[in-house]
C-alpha cells in the first residue's frame, strides 16, 4: 500500500510553481489505480514523487509502512527497483538490444548481469512477447514494441509496483490496446500494482480499478472508476469524460 | 618522373621522419587530453544545474578553468609552460617537449567537446537509468557514456585535426613534425616543393583521419 500523505511540490524559479498542492491518497496492494488530469494537472510530477526522481517539498510518501520520502543512497536505489517506472518516452538506451535493456536492472543492482540473469531477462521479454526481438536495437522497433520492452525491464527490477507515466500517450490505437492489455494481465497474474498516469478516460476505463482525478495539483475526486464514471462530480472529470462540451 | 624520384631521395627521410614525429604529437597528446578531458566532461555534466547531481560551486569554477585554458592562444601557452614542461620531461623543444603544452592546450577543448556529446543524451533514457535504482558512476560508465560514444567518436576527429594544426605551430620551436618542415624548408628557405609535399601529406592526414572517425562512428551508432 502507497500512502501520500498531504504531498506538496513547489518548483522554485522565477515565478514559483505549485505543482503538487495537499495531495493525500492511498493506493491500495493489488490495485491498478488511475491518476488521470489534464496537462500541467501535476501528474508526471506526483509519480515522479513516488520514486523520488522528484523530492517532495513537503509531505510524506509511505510505502508498505516505510516512510520513504527521505531515503537516500543504496536504500533510495533499492527501493526505486521496488517501484518500477515506465515512460511515456520509453527511456531506453539506444544503443543497447533489447536483451540488454531488460538487463540494465541487474547491472544497476549488483554491476553485473550473469547467465541466470540474461536467461530471467528473454523470460520477461518472452513474456511481453518480443522474444524474438532480444538483439534488435530500440531503432529497429516500433513505438509498442518499445514499449513492452520497457515493461519486461521493468519487470526485470522485481517490482511490487509499477509507475506508467503517460505510457501509451504516444503509441497508436493497436499498441495502445496491446499495452494496456499486457499490464492488465501483469497485475491479475502476480499482483503487482499498477499506478497508471494519463490523460485519458478511455484508459482508465479499460484498466483501472480506482481513479483519482489531479486539477491543479489537488485531488478534487477519487473512487472507484465505476463510481466517478457514474457519478462524476467535479467539472474537470465531466469534461475529461465528455458529459460537458468545451465548445459552448 | 626523374625529377620527383630525385626529389624524394633527397627528401624522403626528412619528410618521412616529420610524418612519424607529427603522429606521435597528435596521437600521444591527444589521448593524454581524452584521459583527462573524458573525466572533465563527465564531471561538468553531471553537476550542471540540470545534471545527475547539481553542484553549483564546482560546475561554475571547473567551467571558468576550462574557459580560461581554451583562451590562452597556444604559441602563448607553449612558451609560459616552459618551466612546468622542463619539469615533466627534461626539455622544452622536440616531440617530447611539445607534449605537456599540447595537453594541457587540447584538455579542455575536449572536456568541452565530452561535456556536448554528454548532453545530447536523451534526458528519458538517463532518468530510466535512474529510476532501475543505478547509481551515479554506473549511470556514467553503463548508460552516459555508451550512448554518446558515437557522437564522442565524431568529435575525436575535430580534436585530432585541430591538434594536428598546433602541431604545425609547435614546429615554430622546434618541436619537429610536418609543420616544422614547412617552416623552415618551405618558408625560411624558400623551397615551394618542399612545402607543397608537407601540405600534401597533411591533407591527406586530414582526410584519413576524418574518414576513419565517421566510419567508426557510423558503425557504433545503433539509432
Amino acid at each position: 500500500m502507497i500512502s501520500l500523505e498531504h504531498l506538496c511540490k513547489t518548483f522554485e524559479g522565477g515565478n514559483e510553481v505549485h505543482a503538487l498542492n495537499d495531495v493525500s491518497l492511498t493506493i491500495p496492494t493489488g490495485d491498478v489505480f488511475g491518476i488521470i488530469g489534464i496537462s500541467g494537472a501535476g501528474k508526471s510530477t506526483l509519480v515522479r514523487c513516488l520514486n523520488l526522481l522528484e523530492r517532495p517539498t513537503s509531505g510524506r510518501v509511505v510505502v508498505d509502512g516505510v516512510d520513504v520520502t527521505n531515503l537516500k543512497g543504496a536504500a533510495l536505489r533499492e527501493y526505486r527497483r521496488h517501484v518500477a517506472m515506465i515512460f511515456q518516452g520509453f527511456g531506453l538506451l539506444a544503443q543497447k538490444t533489447a536483451l540488454e535493456n531488460v538487463c540494465f536492472p541487474y547491472l544497476a543492482s549488483t554491476g553485473k548481469v550473469t547467465t541466470e540473469n540474461r536467461e530471467e531477462a528473454l523470460g520477461y521479454l518472452d513474456r511481453v512477447g518480443l522474444a524474438d526481438r532480444a538483439g534488435s536495437y530500440p531503432a529497429q522497433l516500433s513505438g509498442g514494441q518499445k514499449q513492452r520492452v520497457a515493461i519486461a525491464r521493468a519487470l526485470a527490477c522485481h517490482p511490487d509496483y509499477i509507475l506508467c507515466d503517460e505510457a501509451t500517450s504516444a503509441l497508436d490505437p493497436a499498441s495502445t490496446a496491446q499495452v494496456l492489455r499486457l499490464l492488465r494481465t501483469i497485475n491479475a497474474e502476480t499482483g503487482v500494482t499498477i499506478i497508471v498516469i494519463t490523460h485519458s478516460m478511455q484508459v482508465v476505463e479499460d484498466i483501472c480499478k480506482d481513479v483519482a482525478v489531479l486539477v491543479s495539483g489537488k485531488v478534487v475526486e477519487q473512487g472507484s472508476v465505476a463510481e466517478v464514471f457514474a457519478n462524476p462530480q467535479h467539472e474537470v472529470t465531466r469534461q475529461l469524460l465528455g458529459k460537458e462540451s468545451w465548445n459552448e | 618522373m626523374s625529377s620527383l624520384s630525385s626529389f624524394f631521395a633527397q627528401y624522403g627521410s626528412l619528410l618521412g621522419q616529420g610524418l612519424a614525429d607529427t603522429l606521435v604529437m597528435l596521437f600521444v597528446s591527444t589521448a593524454f587530453s581524452y584521459v583527462i578531458g573524458i573525466f572533465l566532461g563527465v564531471v561538468l555534466c553531471v553537476t550542471a544545474p540540470r545534471g545527475l547531481r547539481p553542484m553549483r560551486a564546482l560546475n561554475a569554477v571547473l567551467g571558468w578553468v576550462v574557459n580560461i585554458g581554451r583562451s590562452i592562444p597556444f604559441i602563448i601557452l607553449l612558451v609560459s609552460v616552459f618551466p612546468i614542461t622542463r619539469a615533466l620531461v627534461g626539455t622544452t623543444t622536440g616531440v617530447q617537449g611539445v607534449i605537456p603544452p599540447l595537453v594541457l592546450s587540447t584538455t579542455p577543448f575536449v572536456a568541452r567537446m565530452v561535456e556536448q556529446s554528454l548532453a545530447e543524451v536523451p534526458r528519458d533514457a538517463i532518468e530510466a537509468a535512474e529510476a532501475c535504482g543505478a547509481s551515479i558512476p554506473r549511470i556514467v560508465v553503463s548508460a552516459l557514456l555508451p550512448e554518446a560514444l558515437p557522437s564522442i567518436v565524431r568529435g575525436v576527429s575535430i580534436t585530432l585535426i585541430a591538434v594536428l594544426g598546433y602541431t604545425a605551430i609547435a614546429g615554430a620551436v622546434g618541436a619537429g613534425g610536418l609543420g616544422d618542415i614547412a617552416i623552415r624548408y618551405g618558408y625560411y628557405r624558400y623551397q615551394d616543393e618542399v612545402m607543397i609535399a608537407t601540405l600534401v601529406l597533411i591533407v591527406i592526414l586530414v582526410q584519413v583521419i576524418q574518414s576513419t572517425c565517421d566510419a567508426i562512428a557510423k558503425k557504433i551508432d545503433h539509432r
